[in-house]
């Protein structure tokens, strides 16, 4: 039962990064690409907690972790530059 | 039993963060303006990793037989966080001025219009299309 909703996860995950992936690229404006890449990192994480279920590794939540600070980080600095035009003043 | 509805609870679980995210991306592609687009990412995207992190600290929990609450404080870093980048991000919009630089999907002739309205054919169709004008000029 979990396999077979493991497999509808990975294909779903997977076509949800591709769609980023078409919003970054094609995004028309410069918050457009922000924005697709903050939903990276978030598909991201829901990819490593199926690959987390799918090995029956426990250990994959330190890069999870790792990977949601650098996505929050990365988006306020982002945002703040394209509010002020640079990140610390 | 136990094992059965423990499972069931889980495999649920990865459905429905299955289902968020990727309707969060769908959202993300298919809407036609960036605060529209904002919705989906900072409101479905969070909900579905979270359902997964939990699917995954549920799973851990019962595998090992301790409690694990790792997963949990990911979730919760992600359901603090995630409104704070949608604000910074929509007020980076607002500051760049996005709005007069949207376009507007192309009309279909007979099909529902931009708010779902179908044009031409409700009273208030001659509303509806001078604010669709109005969007669109300015």
């Amino acid at each position: 039962m979990i396999a077979a909703a493991l497999l509808i996860g990975f294909a779903a995950v997977c076509a949800a990064l591709l769609l980023d992936l078409y919003r970054i690229v094609r995004g028309p404006l410069l918050p457009d690409r922000a924005l697709g890449l903050d939903t990276l990192t978030y598909n991201a994480i829901a990819l490593l907690m199926l690959a987390s279920l799918h090995f029956q590794q426990n250990s994959f939540f330190a890069a999870a972790l790792v990977i949601a600070m650098l996505g929050f980080i990365s988006t306020v600095a982002l945002s703040l530059y394209l509010l002020r035009g640079e990140v610390i003043e | 039993m136990m094992a059965l509805v423990i499972e069931a609870l889980i495999a649920l679980l990865i459905l429905t963060g299955a289902f968020f995210t990727l309707a969060g991306s769908t959202a993300l592609v298919r809407f036609p303006d960036f605060f529209l687009r904002l919705h989906g990412p900072t409101k479905a995207t969070t909900l579905g990793a979270g359902a997964l992190l939990l699917a995954v600290a549920l799973y851990f929990s019962w595998h090992d037989g301790q409690l694990r609450v790792q997963e949990v404080l990911i979730m919760l870093f992600l359901f603090m966080t995630a409104p704070v980048s949608a604000h910074l991000l929509a007020k980076a919009a607002l500051h760049l001025g996005t709005r007069g630089q949207v376009e507007l999907p192309r009309k279909r002739a007979g099909a529902a219009g931009w708010h779902g309205v179908p044009s031409g054919r409700s009273r208030s169709s001659r509303r509806d299309a001078a604010s669709t004008s109005a969007m669109k000029k300015t």
